[in-house]
């Protein structure tokens, strides 16, 4: 007599990236490669440039919010290296491709995962920051809560995209530098507008809209990123 | 006899150059305010609107690449050349622009380099092409040319964002030494005429470089083409 086998249930969307997240949080929990070596590269940055220009506490509000987010981007990219590198020993990524389930949650699911690391990174950066830089934010300094997620969304949403994208690369812990860079320039010019505004108060912004922009620029990135995801993945 | 053809076209565009040339150096008046440093102004301009459209070129052959790639492959293998050849034409004319500017500015405005809307708009696109080719240069196999479309793309997403961007921030401060510039429209007859024909003769001088630059890309998808049937047959 047949037995009646009801096909696996299929999860739904939200459940899929909840799988991949908490995959992605375990083995960062365990190795915690990415957060440390982040950590002290980002920490290293900052020393570098508060050494090497020596700021008085005017010129540190200037210059203040670049170092942030350039020390955040030059952190993330070792991370962002790893991501998907993680992937392909054992060719999890083979086995990723081959399920039949939504590409896109696995974007996402990576996405976020880099998202909280790069902000666990930021979060524990900021006081040293303060401190070497002697900074105290002359405008609204709770705006900063927004601007920082923001930026650094805009930063591993592309990041996470074009390292699966360089990972079919020879050398391409090199590549990812390469493309990442220029395509996130205009979050990073909006990023150090906006923080330099808070911290030096001047009130050229009222209308916030560098924030806005950067707001503008994560929705239409992250939007092209979904669209493309499913072709980077099966480019052959 | 197409050969010849090919000959006496190269002929005709060189001859037109040198026309452009004598146009712009020696018919052309002096500029009252500027001087003779306005002469760069007939190859700076040329150069920068042709860029600007070789890279439209670009893209849009990438999004046909993108459509095509599985449906039509033949087609796609196409507008992947176009896409490559005009990205390469692009940036060599982007650099032109890149190098004639700053040398204008410099007397001029006084200084080499400005972050003003159109600056950092062309070196950001002269920065995303050459990320494209080198992107090229760096993935091998069929898969090279899917990622390198999707790379364009995202690329022509970032200008109009600079672009406005750096509008909204020269709203905010003063704009720097920007008065006198050229583009507040040309009245000397003469000065128009020698502009007309240096933007004829680059853009022939363009097309026909990327027309060559065509031919030799598709050349190349034949042999590897070729090649891989070849070992497919296991000859």
């Amino acid at each position: 007599m047949a037995v009646a086998i009801a096909p696996p249930e299929e999860p739904g969307w939200f459940h899929l990236v909840g799988i991949h997240l908490r995959k992605d949080l375990r083995i960062e929990w365990r190795s915690r490669e990415a957060i440390h070596s982040m950590i002290f590269f980002a920490l290293l940055v900052v020393v570098l440039f508060s050494m090497a220009f020596d700021p008085t506490a005017a010129a540190s509000r200037e210059i203040a919010g670049g170092v942030l987010c350039v020390a955040t981007l030059f952190a993330s990219v070792s991370a962002l290296n790893q991501a998907w590198s993680r992937e392909i020993r054992h060719d999890v990524l083979d086995a990723l491709r081959m399920t039949p389930a939504d590409r896109s949650a696995i974007f996402v699911a990576k996405v976020l995962a880099n998202f909280l690391f790069v902000t666990v990174v930021q979060a524990l950066l900021a006081p040293v920051f303060f401190i070497f830089y002697n900074l105290r934010p002359l405008g609204n300094g709770w705006l900063l809560l927004a601007i920082v997620p923001l930026g650094t969304w805009a930063l591993v949403a592309n990041g996470t995209f074009f390292a699966a994208l360089s990972i079919r690369s020879r050398n391409r812990e090199l590549l990812l530098p390469l493309i990442l860079f220029p395509i996130f320039l205009p979050a990073l010019l909006a990023m150090v507008l906006a923080v330099k505004t808070i911290l030096t108060g001047d009130g050229s912004d009222p209308h916030l809209l560098w924030l806005k922009m950067l707001a503008g620029y994560d929705i239409i990135f992250m939007t092209v990123s979904l669209l493309l995801f499913d072709t980077v993945l099966h480019a052959e | 006899m197409k050969k010849l053809w090919i000959a006496l076209g190269m002929l005709a565009v060189a001859a037109l150059m040198l026309w452009g040339f004598n146009q712009a150096i020696y018919v052309a008046p002096t500029e009252a305010t500027m001087g003779d440093v306005q002469r760069i102004f007939y190859y700076h301009v040329p150069n920068a609107m042709l860029s600007f459209l070789f890279f439209a070129i670009s893209f849009v052959a990438s999004i046909l690449f993108l459509a095509w790639r599985n449906t039509a492959p033949a087609r796609a293998q196409a507008a992947d050349a176009w896409a490559l050849a005009s990205a390469e034409v692009g940036v060599v004319f982007c650099s032109v622009v890149l190098i004639t500017g700053p040398l204008w500015a410099r007397p001029v405005w006084g200084i080499w380099w400005t972050w003003d809307a159109r600056l950092t708009t062309t070196l950001l696109l002269w920065l995303i092409y050459v990320s494209y080719l080198l992107l090229r240069r760096f993935v091998e196999g069929a898969q090279m040319q899917t990622l390198a479309a999707v790379v364009s793309v995202f690329g022509a997403l970032d200008v109009p964002i600079v672009y406005m961007a750096n509008r909204w921030w020269r709203t905010q401060h003063p704009a720097p030494v920007f008065g006198g510039g050229p583009d507040s429209g040309i009245k000397d007859p003469t000065m128009l005429a020698a502009f007309g024909w240096n933007l004829l003769a680059w853009a022939v001088w363009g097309l026909m470089l990327l027309a060559f630059r065509v031919h030799v890309e598709r050349r190349n998808q034949q042999i590897q083409h070729k090649a891989s049937q070849a070992a497919l047959a296991g000859r």
